[in-house]
């Protein structure tokens, strides 16, 4: 048998230098590629798509970077023309549409964008049997026709006058995928699109790398490379931030509030539609009572969850409409800070007197009532503990309760719950289905059974008119009528934080929808950012 | 007795626990699907993510209607078996491809990962522990149980954070995160190494303390040994002593620390792929647990329960190897 026998002396030095590599390794110095070329740019997100593929619900909203719409949106989220030639019309019975495709559109693999491809796209969106979710929102497409190569036409089986804010879909090539399992197809992984970037590598878990279109149809990137790197988590994203490996990174406010101080970096706060609030159930016996419900909206401090909780990063909400779009109603707007003092007014009116531990009572029935939200949601559990605080003030105990999904179904009949969602583009799309009555019940559309004559007709008004100024006005109204029955407790606005080095031009935020990622965040424009 | 002779039984080993084996694993997939069965979350709200609140409830049946999550168990169960049986790992409806590509592309860096990690852990453990156990009480001794106590108490997490903070930030020696350069245009060996010193570190680091303590105690026990003794009363110079014959001793019982600990090390693993956000099989098997999504679990557990299994087969030959008293006949 061989046997070492090292000396003791040996035996420390390598030793030592195993500890060394351990520690050190090979001490090069990690210099972040292309920090002055411009020739590359790196954002990092933590939401990474489950599929590239608009079919599938990647960036149906537009500003996939891979793909193009037949509309797009501008700076201000206003609807520009994309792959059309021009915006496309609503017929005057909102039934049908016409668009006119662009000449000369390339896809990534060369061949031409035809009417076939749009047709295709949106047939593939209707099939049962391809696993997307998006068929919810076009539900009103009857069919969708090429009369020839150049013009596509859709048919609605009801007039919907926001029809246009859903032909931001991403057109994909019919010819690749026809006769395929979309589901399953390789397509998804490595997708052809005709937008401003081509996929050059996909590594799930780690980065998508994307190079310049060359022949895109609104003139070539200004790069000629973006990497997308997915970091999951927070901190770790802001290390990396730090250690300078990214251009843009989304991060939680308070880390990005970490970086205002340096020079190098810029924080830029977009304002989004992405609301945070409280459902408040009709079948709770004591939320059932509209007094308790207005009660709680004087009593809530929102300023105060602005500043303390979202950093500042956020707006007070007082409805699902949010301050920046044209449909905003402002008389609705009330007090950003408690008043204890109303609220108390509104319950002791109502015959909530002051009973045993300050929990009013009425009829014998204490004001008390459960607050649900997902447990991993820290900003969700922030603003139900702020709302429990706020709430006791005024002698109404809320129990928060910090439950999973799937714990939380079944009981949202009965239970309030800490809800966020929102969408700029346009009132009709969450609101119709979280606020009319004919959802009553239906899984997360309108969980709280809400029922009202007048909301629900405000919010047909606003699907079936075609005139902007009729829609305003319904709005308006169903702005009031929410106001005044409280059936949701409107807490924040949230602002979506982003730190990006100094040297990036050409950023311009807009107005951001609950989902961001690597579709639609603030670098949906980066074709046309450099690097000083 | 000849070592060739010691080892004479291998085959009807391997042979014996491979037909065990089997019951093993197929038990194992028939507790995955019940314990999936059992879970009240829905796969199809998952998949949806924020759309769920948007999606009707006819849309997400279609869903399930196509992934066929709502046959009974034991259909979903023969389905499964049937196709694994043609070689066909089935659909992972997390990452939507399917489950041999998810497999393919992530096993290989967790594997990287946690095989250096350990062969670190072990030759590092075994050097320094002995070391610390000749001169018990001494200065080394003590600073290294000091250190070894200090860095148990320390959240994996934390310490993937530190490292970062201190090599990454502060000095810049090595990348904070990731498998290579974030704007590199191919996949070099030496560019994924470099990425792979801290995380390593950070697993060999955050493992090594109870190798390192059980080390240290065993080689410690084992320098009382008669035969230990004898060596030292012969006047056999230290290291022959040390080396040859105390921590010889002490091998066989680490051998078994080895085998039991490598869940641990696993689990190591999944957090410390988080914090360097390597793209290996940690993120996706929590998105899987937490989405339901049965035929990666089921696959990822077959896999996990091979290797344990394959592990401690390797532990029992190994020490039949070590030991001359062990046989190979049980």
């Amino acid at each position: 048998m061989t046997r070492m026998r090292p000396t003791f002396r040996r035996l420390v030095a390598s030793t030592a230098a195993a500890g060394m590599f351990v520690l050190a390794g090979c001490s090069a110095p990690a210099i972040p590629d292309g920090s002055s070329g411009g020739a590359t740019l790196v954002v990092a997100t933590s939401d990474e798509p489950d599929a590239l593929n608009p079919v599938l619900n990647y960036g149906v909203d537009g500003a996939s970077l891979i793909f193009d719409g037949l509309v797009s949106r501008d700076d201000d989220n206003r609807l520009v023309a994309g792959l059309a030639t021009a915006l496309p019309e609503l017929s005057p019975d909102g039934r049908t549409v016409t668009a006119k495709l662009r000449d000369g559109v390339q896809f990534h693999d060369g061949t031409a964008l035809t009417a076939q491809d749009v047709v295709f796209t949106y047939q593939a969106v209707l099939d049962p049997t391809v696993d997307s979710t998006l068929r919810s929102d076009l539900d009103m497409v009857e069919s969708v026709t090429a009369p020839d190569a150049a013009t596509v036409v859709f048919r609605l089986r009801y007039p919907y006058a926001p029809f246009l804010q859903r032909l931001t879909l991403g057109i994909v090539p019919a010819k690749l995928l026809s006769g395929q399992d979309i589901n399953t197809a390789g397509f998804n992984r490595k997708p052809i699109g005709t937008g401003p970037y081509r996929v050059d590598s996909w590594t799930p878990g780690d980065r998508l790398v994307l190079t310049a279109n060359e022949r895109y149809f609104g003139g070539r990137p200004k790069n000629n490379r973006v990497v997308v790197a997915f970091v999951a988590d927070d901190n770790v994203r802001a290390q990396r931030m730090r250690a300078g490996e990214f251009d843009a990174a989304e991060l939680p406010p308070k880390l990005a509030s970490g970086f205002d101080a340096d020079a190098t970096y810029r924080v830029q706060r977009v304002p989004t539609a992405d609301y945070r609030g409280v459902m408040l159930p009709t079948g709770n016996p004591v939320l059932a009572d509209p007094a308790i419900r207005r009660a709680l909206s004087l009593a809530v401090d929102r300023a105060a969850m602005v500043t303390g909780l979202l950093g500042g990063a956020g707006e007070p909400a007082f409805g699902p409409i949010p301050p920046t779009s044209e449909f905003a109603d402002p008389s609705i707007i009330g007090k950003p800070t408690a008043d204890p003092t109303a609220a108390g007014a509104v319950l002791d009116a109502a015959g909530w007197t002051s009973g045993p531990g300050g929990v009013r009572v009425k009829d014998g029935r204490p004001a008390r009532f459960t607050l649900m939200y997902p447990a991993s949601d820290t900003l969700r559990k922030d603003l139900a503990l702020a709302v429990t605080a706020d709430a006791k003030k005024v002698g109404i105990a809320v129990t928060p309760a910090g439950l999973t999904w799937d714990a939380i179904d079944p009981r949202m009949k009965s239970d309030a719950l800490l809800m966020g969602y929102g969408t700029p583009y346009d009132p009709d799309f969450v609101s119709y289905k979280l606020f009319g009555s004919t959802f009553a019940g239906q899984g997360y559309f309108n969980p709280g059974s809400y029922r009202s004559e007048v909301t629900d007709r405000a919010l047909q008004e606003g699907r079936d008119q075609i005139d902007p100024t009729l829609r305003k006005a319904a709005y308006a109204q169903f702005q009031k009528q929410l106001a005044a029955d409280v059936p949701w407790l409107f807490l924040t606005y949230l602002r979506h934080t982003y730190v990006l080095k100094s040297s990036v031009q050409g950023v311009a935020p807009r107005v951001e929808a609950h989902e961001h990622g690597v579709a639609n965040s603030l670098w949906w424009n980066i074709d046309t950012w450099t690097r000083s | 007795m000849t070592r060739s002779g010691r080892l004479a039984g291998v085959g009807a080993v391997v042979r014996r626990r491979l037909l065990v084996a089997v019951p093993v694993l197929a038990a194992t997939s028939v507790g995955m699907f019940a314990l999936g069965a059992a879970s009240p979350v829905d796969p199809a709200k998952q998949y949806a993510g924020a759309a769920a609140f948007t999606a009707s409830e006819e849309n997400l049946a279609q869903l399930r209607a196509n992934w066929g999550v709502d046959d009974p168990l034991p259909v979903q169960y023969l389905r499964w078996i049937s196709n694994l049986a043609q070689g066909d790992l089935g659909w992972s409806t997390s990452r939507h491809e399917p489950v041999a590509s998810v497999l393919a592309a992530r096993a290989g860096w967790t594997l990287l990962l946690i095989g250096v990690a350990l062969a670190l852990v072990l030759v590092a453990s075994l050097l320094l522990g002995a070391l610390a156990a000749y001169r018990r009480g001494g200065l080394f001794d003590r600073a290294l149980r000091a250190a070894a106590y200090a860095v148990q108490s320390m959240p994996v997490f934390w310490l993937g954070l530190a490292a970062i903070a201190v090599f990454a930030l502060a000095l810049g020696w090595l990348p904070a995160g990731g498998l290579t350069d974030v704007t590199a245009t191919s996949t070099s060996w030496s560019d994924v190494a470099h990425h792979l010193i801290l995380p390593v570190g950070v697993l060999a680091v955050s493992q090594a303390p109870w190798f390192v303590l059980f080390v240290r105690d065993a080689v410690a026990e084992s320098m009382r040994d008669d035969h230990v003794l004898a060596a030292r009363a012969r006047g056999l110079p230290g290291r022959t002593v040390l080396f040859g014959h105390a921590l010889r001793t002490a091998l066989l019982p680490f051998l078994t620390l080895v085998g039991t600990h490598l869940p641990e090390l696993v689990g190591g693993a999944v957090l410390v792929e988080t914090v360097f956000s390597l793209p290996g099989l940690g993120a996706v098997t929590v998105a899987a647990a937490l989405g339901s999504d049965f035929p990666l679990l089921a696959a990822i557990t077959l896999v996990t329960t091979a290797v344990v299994l394959a592990a401690n087969l390797a532990t029992d030959l190994a020490y039949a190897a070590a030991d001359p008293r062990v046989r190979l006949d049980g």
